[in-house]
């Protein structure tokens, strides 16, 4: 069980397309500097927890709270407000492939603050430096490996010291040695800035090894929480079908259809 | 039968009630971009880089292009004219042709092909790998900071380019009037002065071209805002630009002119 002063809550959450179902009757507690994941196969509404939080969605029942406010019920003003306290990782990182790496981290410094250019550099170089990637800031994103480009954004993702760090897939696509850097960042990120992070992923290796609490969710649900640990001793069928990544189970190799032999025309014959 | 025609008159009112939401997404669209049209005049430096974009990399295109209109205009305009005895009017007929109309419309749809598809195109590819997205994650307005300088940047580009058309148009007429088939300097360029008005003719030439800018960039905005976050979506959101946009030149020339010549 999670304890600690909640910094991000979600409370009976349901959220939707017309008649299509996202999320239904989620609830969950994400405590002031852990680091939580959010788990589950593809389409299982990970994401959308993620946009619920930064305000890019509202859910059609239930609560959604960053700090003690909550977010569905913020004006416009309010809702910059608190994104400028939050930093985001996008899938492939969402670089703005106009402007070099060193421009690219600067840009939240150079919207949000006046600070003169000498300081915007130096903290520029200061992020790219955590990231190890201090050397590429005169590159281009089109010059960029994935693993690269995953680390530029997260500089600039925590370029203004966020109290709070969301990661949507940061591991999809990257190569082992990738996925082990950007996995030892995500923790000693957030411990080094005493910032709260919450890691939307369906990579089981690497992100038990680094979180402290894990969420499953299975079609809008959440099917079983715990740590890592206590995940892995699940006995319930999904939770061991997704934790080992055995091909058949509760979610069925087989995408529902009619009959094989029937649809190849040998329903008679069969 | 019944259920055939029942079915068509659904599909026809599924696409009408299908096309006013678009209008009215459209509408509400244009509005944002303009009404945070604050940091395009205060950071005046992002307006510039767009109007580099849209308009200092169309230059080309609108150079080359005025100067062969104006070489046709200046043949097809002598051949005719000399059958009257005026080939003296070259200038004047040159000149109002582009000031008028040539000008602002050709360049309106080269504009449209040149540098309204290049906008449709980086605001779809931006929308699609969530760069705007990311924007609004970092509190940053991306209606803001990058659609309404691109707004303003192509509304104001659009009446120089315009301009620079029908001045390269008029030169070009100049090349084979005057200086290939040598009807007089004096009254090609005498007449050209007393028949064209600067109100009449350069001003509303010049409202006109302003109103096809803002219209093309809007349209070109709004499509790639509007594209499916897919290469195809992309492609296609290109394609609806060039081809809305050169319709809706034609039809604005067209209401645009009954208003403004009408008592001519």
């Amino acid at each position: 069980m999670l304890t600690g002063e909640p910094l991000a809550k979600l409370s009976g959450v349901r959220f939707g397309y017309d008649s299509r179902v996202i999320l239904q009757d989620v609830s969950m507690v994400v405590p002031r500097g852990k680091l939580v994941a959010i788990m589950g196969s593809s389409g299982s509404g990970k994401t959308t927890i993620l946009r619920l939080l930064g305000g890019q969605v509202r859910p059609q029942t239930g609560t959604v709270t960053v700090e003690g406010a909550q977010v569905e019920r913020m004006s416009y003003r309010e809702l910059f407000a608190l994104r400028r306290r939050m930093g985001m990782l996008f899938q492939f990182g969402a670089l703005f492939t106009d402007m070099s790496v060193f421009d690219n981290v600067a840009f939240p410094l150079r919207e949000h603050t006046e600070l003169p250019e000498s300081m915007v550099r130096d903290l520029v170089l200061m992020k790219l430096q955590a990231v190890g990637l201090r050397g590429a800031a005169t590159m281009q994103p089109s010059e960029l490996s994935g693993g690269m480009a995953r680390r530029v954004a997260l500089a600039r993702a925590i370029a203004l010291d966020p109290m709070l760090i969301l990661y949507d897939e940061p591991f999809t696509g990257l190569d082992p040695i990738s996925v082990g850097v950007i996995g030892n960042l995500i923790r000693s990120l957030n411990d080094a800035l005493g910032a709260t992070s919450i890691v939307v992923t369906h990579d089981v290796e690497v992100s038990f090894r680094i979180v402290d609490f894990v969420y499953l969710l299975s079609a809008g649900r959440i099917i079983a929480q715990g740590t890592p640990d206590e995940i892995r001793a699940s006995t319930d069928p999904y939770v061991q079908q997704f934790v080992r990544g055995e091909v058949d189970g509760p979610v069925p190799f087989h995408f529902p259809a009619v009959d094989y032999a029937a649809d190849v025309g040998l329903g008679g014959r069969a | 039968m019944i259920a055939a025609l029942l079915h068509g008159l659904r599909l026809i009112g599924a696409r009408v009630v299908s096309g006013i939401w678009k209008l009215g997404v459209a509408s509400r669209f244009s509005w944002l971009v303009i009404s945070r049209s604050g940091p395009s005049f205060r950071r005046f430096q992002l307006t510039l880089d767009q109007i580099y974009f849209a308009g200092t990399l169309s230059l080309i295109i609108i150079v080359v292009s005025g100067l062969f209109v104006g070489l046709v205009l200046g043949l097809q305009g002598y051949e005719t004219l000399k059958r009257y005895g005026s080939a003296e009017a070259l200038g004047t007929l040159v000149a109002l042709a582009l000031v008028r109309e040539l000008g602002p419309v050709v360049a309106a749809l080269l504009f449209a092909s040149r540098a309204g598809s290049a906008i449709t195109a980086r605001v779809g590819i931006m929308k699609s790998t969530e760069q705007l997205s990311a924007m609004e994650m970092m509190a940053v307005d991306p209606f803001a900071r990058v659609l309404s300088p691109v707004f303003w940047g192509g509304a104001f580009s659009m009446p120089l380019l315009a301009a620079i058309f029908s001045a390269m148009g008029v030169f070009g007429g100049y090349l084979i009037g005057v200086v290939l088939i040598g009807v007089d300097s004096g009254a090609f360029w005498s007449q050209m002065q007393a028949n064209v008005d600067l109100r009449e003719d350069i001003g509303n030439g010049l409202i006109k071209s302003a109103v096809f800018g803002v219209a093309i960039t809007l349209i070109a905005l709004f499509e790639g805002y509007d594209a499916p976050p897919t290469a195809e979506g992309v492609s296609y959101a290109v394609t609806r630009t060039v081809v809305t946009s050169a319709l809706s030149v034609l039809a604005l020339d067209f209401v645009l002119t009954s208003f403004m010549f009408s008592g001519v």
